[in-house]
């Protein structure tokens, strides 16, 4: 039987695209709209090409916001996986201290962001923060707002007490989809602890490790709300991250133009580096099956 | 090596085992004797997984002791055993490749690079895995993977036992039948105790040179495949084993009579008086089909099943099967059968009774 076309079907398709037009494609274009024209308050622009870009590409500033990005994503990365694996591996496998383990380890994930936010600024203070008051008392001489180490120091913990939970809830539902029976043959075959963890636990986690991954490579490398709340992006510039420093640009400044442009930069780069990681794992995996 | 000694092995999984039904494992007493070729066979569910576990100290029994010649393993580790088991589902470590695999308890071991790699080449030749050496175990067939599962416990030549448990449930039948024949000349060459592990008869039958049944968590009979087939000690086994199993018809006895429905029989022994649930057991091979000599029967259907012909029939209230040659000619006046009293079984609370010892129980456990 032939099946008649009927164009009136791309009716049916509308709502879904006002939907999105509105949710994401009007904005976006707003945005691109901005990065190429400049304007002097009102409703003024006029038309500057390439221009932010090219100033953005040369400015200092982004460049540093971008190295500290990077820096602290990769050091949460490098705390939080191998972290996350080892909760994972030490969590017990059944009965209520399983259920008790898994309700603690979600529960810094369902607090809002700018409440931990709130929380690790009260934790450190000298005068009436637990973790602050004990540190200088024991003669540690400990404040984030004045000294950039430990304000980088903070904002890394605050990082990894929030979300390695969730690197590790990753890793022990993949740790929980083994089979006994690897583990009985693993000791029929006299594996050691390490050969347990590479051979049989490593293998099946591979694929939610891959996701766990992704997912904090790309939430770190967009946090605002936890360091903005705690350090306001201080001590100077220290703690300023690439999305503290394009809405400082955008609200604080009014620069619409050149924080448009940023916004487009920064969207493109995780996109990037998310395609990178992404595709380098995935191939990774193709190979191991082929050869 | 050594002979493995169970002793009043029980085991739950539940952690505060109340009666006897919470027991996977009740009372197992028996003697694994050191080189031999056994076959462990039982329904799904009876325990034959527990205790092969248990053996290999993977699980620690709830009661009971494990011994190894004279020793006591029953708290000794995995490791200090010396055990090899080959799991019901195929496991391969997906990252390594074949020979790796292969190698791998060895290694474990520290063995010598050179005996690893002999070791690794004489049980892939064995195995047929010889082509396939350098491939990454992941992606293989799960044939192919339950090769290496059985490769990695022949591997080892040093062990005191290897457990198997259904090695072959996914493998193609043809090759079943190869891979069997070269465990039997595993065994032959290195004398290992050999537990198999599987609930298809043919495959029991055809491995072992003694023949293990477990039922509900017990061990009924011990014995060669002939013994099994011909004097079955419990009525389980007589109906696990052959195809159609045993059949089974009230009866009642009082020394060397035996009154089936309303008609008696002559028994070749004298059975005394036994009390209890009291069945008679007799092959389908051994009943033939009569005219008008014997016992009355009427007869429900025939089925051809190519070397022979069954016949399903009623024989006061019970139905039995009657095995026949192919050739043989079924009349329509044949109505009557006679049991062959030489292979006729008395069964009590379905324990198999002796006809000198009357009224022994516990038959088949030593
Ligand atoms: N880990 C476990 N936890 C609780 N009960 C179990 C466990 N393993 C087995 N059992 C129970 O113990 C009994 C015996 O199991 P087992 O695995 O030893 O049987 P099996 O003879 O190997 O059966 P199959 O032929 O299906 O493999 C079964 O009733 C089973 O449900
Ligand atoms: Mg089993």
């Amino acid at each position: 039987m032939e099946k008649t076309v009927n164009q009136r079907a791309w009716f049916l398709v509308i709502p879904v695209l006002i939907l999105v037009a509105f949710s994401s494609i009007i904005p976006m274009m707003t945005v691109v709209n901005y990065s190429f024209q400049d304007t002097f308050g009102g409703n003024d622009f006029f038309w500057v090409g390439l221009e932010w870009y090219r100033e953005l590409l040369h400015s200092e500033r982004l460049w540093d916001a971008f190295g500290r990005q990077l820096l602290f994503s990769s050091i949460i990365l490098s705390i939080e996986v191998p972290l996350g694996i080892l909760v994972a591996l030490s969590m017990p496998k059944k009965g209520i201290s399983a259920s008790i383990c898994l309700v603690l380890m979600s529960l810094p994930l369902l607090i809002p962001y700018n409440v931990v936010g709130t929380i690790w600024q009260v934790f450190g203070r000298a005068d009436i923060g637990l973790l602050g008051r004990t540190l200088s008392d024991l003669g540690i001489s400990y404040n984030y707002s004045q000294n950039a180490f430990d304000a980088w120091a903070t904002v890394i913990a605050m990082d990894v007490w929030h979300w390695t939970s969730l690197v590790a809830l990753l890793c022990y539902a993949g740790l929980r989809s083994i089979p006994n029976a690897y583990y009985q043959a693993a000791m029929i075959d006299q594996a050691s602890r390490w050969s347990v963890f590479r051979f049989i636990e490593l293998p099946k986690m591979r694929g939610v490790l891959m996701i766990a991954i992704l997912l904090r490579f790309m939430d770190s490398f967009m946090i605002y709300t936890e360091p903005f709340v705690l350090t306001g992006g201080g001590p100077g510039n220290t703690t300023t991250f690439l999305s503290i420093d394009l809405v400082k640009m955008a609200l604080g400044q009014f620069d619409l133009g050149p924080a448009a442009a940023f916004s487009l930069m920064y969207f493109l780069v995780i996109l990037l580096i998310s395609y990178v990681f992404y595709t380098v794992m995935i191939t990774a995996e193709k190979d191991e099956v082929q050869s | 090596m050594a002979s493995i000694t169970l002793e009043n092995l029980a085991h739950s999984y539940h952690p505060n085992p109340g009666g006897d039904d919470d027991f996977a494992l009740k009372a197992v007493n028996h003697t694994w004797e050191d080189g031999r070729a056994y076959a462990l066979l039982g329904p799904s569910g009876c325990g034959k997984t527990t205790l092969l576990n248990i053996i290999s100290g993977l699980l620690t029994p709830t009661r009971g002791r494990v011994l190894f010649a004279d020793e006591d393993v029953t708290a000794s580790s995995t490791v200090a055993r010396n055990i090899a088991q080959v799991f019901q589902f195929p496991v391969v470590y997906d990252t390594m490749t074949v020979e790796q695999n292969l190698a791998f308890p060895l290694r474990n071991r520290g063995m010598e690079a050179s005996y690893v790699a002999e070791r690794v080449g004489r049980i892939a030749d064995m195995i047929g895995l010889q082509a396939d050496l350098k491939k990454k175990a992941r992606g293989l067939t799960s044939d192919l993977k339950q090769k290496i599962s059985l490769g990695r416990g022949m591997v080892r030549d040093d062990v005191n036992a290897i457990l198997f448990d259904e090695p072959l449930t996914v493998i193609d039948p043809h090759m079943k039948w190869e891979l069997r024949t070269q465990l039997k000349s595993l065994h032959r060459e290195f004398n290992h105790t050999m537990i198999y592990v599987t609930h298809d008869q043919t495959e029991a039958l055809t491995f072992a040179e003694k023949v293990v049944v477990m039922h509900e968590g017990r061990v009924v009979q011990i014995g060669t495949p002939k013994e099994l087939f011909e004097t079955p000690a419990h009525s389980f086994v007589g109906y696990f084993i052959g195809s159609p199993g045993m059949n089974f018809v009230p009866v009642s006895v009082a020394g060397n009579n035996a009154r089936l429905g309303d008609e008696t029989m002559k028994l070749t022994h004298d059975y005394g008086h036994p009390n209890g649930d009291l069945k008679l057991g007799i092959r389908p091979e051994f009943i033939s089909l009569t005219k008008g000599v014997g016992l009355p029967v009427r007869i429900n259907r025939i089925q051809d099943a190519g070397r022979h012909k069954f016949i399903n029939a009623v024989l006061f209230d019970t139905e039995i099967n009657i095995a026949v040659d192919a050739s043989f000619q079924i009349e329509t006046d044949m109505t009557n059968v006679i049991l062959d009293p030489d292979k006729v079984s008395i069964f009590c609370d379905d324990w198999r009774i002796d006809a000198q010892s009357a009224g022994k129980k516990d038959g088949g456990v030593t």
